[in-house]
């Protein structure tokens, strides 16, 4: 059955100033550009999230059919949602057994499908009255805690991004059918135990904002950690992140959400400078600054001012607070310390972690000398936490190098290097650990 | 005196039964159940969604952790039963975070089956 597009008083561009090939193009443009916002609100309309990818599918294949001959119409979202509701009504009405015209209605009517009265149902189609962005309903949804962490990444980037099942097995390293059934089992548990397409209420808004922060920079330390060699053949995941960023931004007035976008701008951007082209690792000190991009550093500089200025203080905008002093700064010896070990101190007090108090107490080290990081290493150290973290044994290590003890730095080097398999960290450990053990044993060979 | 019937499978041997099987299995269920009721001994009998559909809740220094899945904790052992009607499975959570054990145990939400579902075990 054709699908004639409904009736409307809508005006559209004349079709004898359409041709068929830029009919494509412009569909290709609004597929890029509105087709997850199209299918956000498909979701909410169709209750199911298969079905509204179908009638996002058929709503597109309506519009590159149609369109060429009646010209593209002046609100295309608008347009494409009535296709995939007429559509999926179609597609329901077909699959029913022709015995069960009653359960046929009673789908149609839970999905609220039925043409509700004018006024809401033009509210229902288009969000720019002011009213939820269907999309953030979406977020919300995939990035539910009652979801595993895994299905949540993964359904994210599939619905709200738009990322391909393959693209993203191949992103995180595992085969597609894989990922493939990791969405699957996602759907299938949001239907099953009654997820419902919702923006949390404002009690819970907080702690289930957390969440999806939480998720978005998961996928952005994905992409952050991939190997420069492999980046031919992985989606650069850093860039999804920060993409993800941005629409949470623009949907979301929360300044912690400007700050995890300003942390991710700041680590982005000073990227170039952090390995060498054979991905080895390059010391903050030693970095090359001009590699830094200026325009992130800005960007994401001037977005923590904004998340600052809110007064509230969450974890991301102070990390990306720490991030843009490092950032602004000309040289590590020239670097603002004392504000950075000021701003761990407000961060250890919303995330008292001890990998937080480490990063304070390396902090403390290049304000105030090795000796007195030292003395706040081995506290932490002493409290256990951290004794299988690589990185606790590597700062004490280097702490003791920089004093000039260097039978304590290679026992904590090789430590270190006992509990990392990170190629870059482990070749860059080891170096280290033939520096300082060849000094503290002059003459005798150390294989470290 | 009253007794709680917990009934234990592996939902993968479920899977694995034929359709003949399942409908077998289940006459058998409803058949048992209904002499149960009509001897008056039958209280209540609930059939859980699957384990793939449960979400356990805890709270910890005042923060509620939700986390995907069953309480599968091996120092904990079943202690209370609720049987709750909510709009969805946020407020499932919302209700279920008010109790008092959820600060010193855990809380495991599972859909129950609906009534026409209900009707004896595992109807697959």
């Amino acid at each position: 059955m054709a699908f004639d597009p409904p009736a409307s008083n809508e005006p559209t561009i004349p079709a004898h100033d359409t041709m068929a090939a830029s009919v494509h193009d412009v569909v290709d443009g609004i597929y890029r550009d509105e087709s997850r916002r199209v299918l956000a609100t498909l979701i909410r309309l169709l209750g199911d999230f298969d079905r509204a990818e179908e009638a996002l599918h058929d709503a597109f294949e309506a519009a590159l059919r149609t369109w060429p001959r009646d010209g593209v119409p002046n609100n295309p979202r608008s347009w494409l949602i009535s296709a995939g509701r007429f559509r999926a009504i179609d597609r329901i009405r077909r699959r029913s057994k022709l015995d069960d015209s009653r359960a046929e209605a009673e789908i149609i009517h839970q999905m609220n499908l039925e043409t509700p009265d004018g006024a809401d149902w033009a509210d229902s189609l288009d969000d720019d009255s002011g009213l939820v962005d269907d999309r953030l309903r979406l977020i919300f949804t995939c990035c539910h805690p009652a979801l595993s962490s895994d299905a949540r990444i993964a359904l994210t980037l599939r619905e709200v991004c738009g990322l391909t099942t393959e693209e993203i097995a191949h992103a995180f390293l595992v085969r597609t059918p894989t990922l493939a059934q990791r969405i699957v089992r996602a759907k299938a548990k949001i239907r099953d135990a009654g997820i419902p397409y919702e923006v949390p209420a404002r009690a819970e808004l907080a702690e289930r904002l957390d969440t999806v922060l939480h998720v978005v920079y998961l996928v952005f330390n994905e992409g952050y950690s991939a190997s420069t060699g492999d980046s031919l053949t992985r989606p650069d995941m850093s860039d999804e992140a920060i993409r993800l960023g941005r629409l949470l931004v623009e949907l979301l007035t929360e300044p912690e959400v400007e700050g995890l976008l300003a942390l991710m701008l700041l680590h982005e951007a000073r990227r170039p400078a952090r390995t060498t082209p054979d991905g080895a690792l390059v010391l903050l000190e030693d970095q090359d600054r001009s590699l830094w991009d200026a325009e992130g550093i800005a960007e994401g500089s001037e977005r923590v001012e904004r998340a600052l200025s809110s007064g509230r203080f969450g974890p991301f905008t102070l990390q990306a607070a720490i991030a843009a002093v490092h950032a602004e700064a000309p040289s590590v010896r020239d670097t603002d310390w004392a504000q950075i070990v000021g701003l761990y101190d407000l961060l250890h007090r919303v995330d008292p972690s001890p990998v937080v108090a480490l990063n304070r107490a390396v902090a403390v080290a290049m304000r105030d000398g090795p000796a007195a990081g030292l003395v706040a290493v081995d506290e932490l150290l002493e409290a256990g936490e951290l004794a299988d973290y690589y990185l606790a044994h590597a700062a004490r290590a280097d702490l003791c190098r920089r004093l000039g003890r260097d039978a304590e730095a290679t026992i904590s080097y090789r430590r270190a290097v006992a509990l990392t398999n990170e190629t870059s960290q482990r070749t860059f450990l080891q170096t280290r650990l033939a520096e300082v053990s060849s000094r503290a044993t002059p003459g005798v060979k150390n294989n470290g | 005196m009253r007794y709680a019937c917990l009934v234990y499978i592996d939902e993968t041997k479920l899977d694995t039964l034929s359709d003949a099987e399942r409908v077998h299995l289940r006459r058998e269920s409803i058949a048992c159940e209904d002499d149960l009721r009509r001897s008056g001994h039958l209280v209540a009998a609930e059939s859980f969604e699957s384990v793939r559909a449960a979400t356990t809740v805890r709270v910890r220094e005042g923060r509620p952790i939700t986390v995907d899945g069953p309480a599968t904790q091996s120092d904990e052992q079943l202690s209370r039963l609720l049987v709750v009607e909510a709009r969805d499975l946020n407020e499932a959570l919302r209700l279920a975070g008010k109790l008092p054990s959820v600060r010193l145990g855990s809380i495991e939400i599972r859909p129950l089956r609906s009534a026409r579902g209900n009707a004896g075990v595992d109807d697959g």
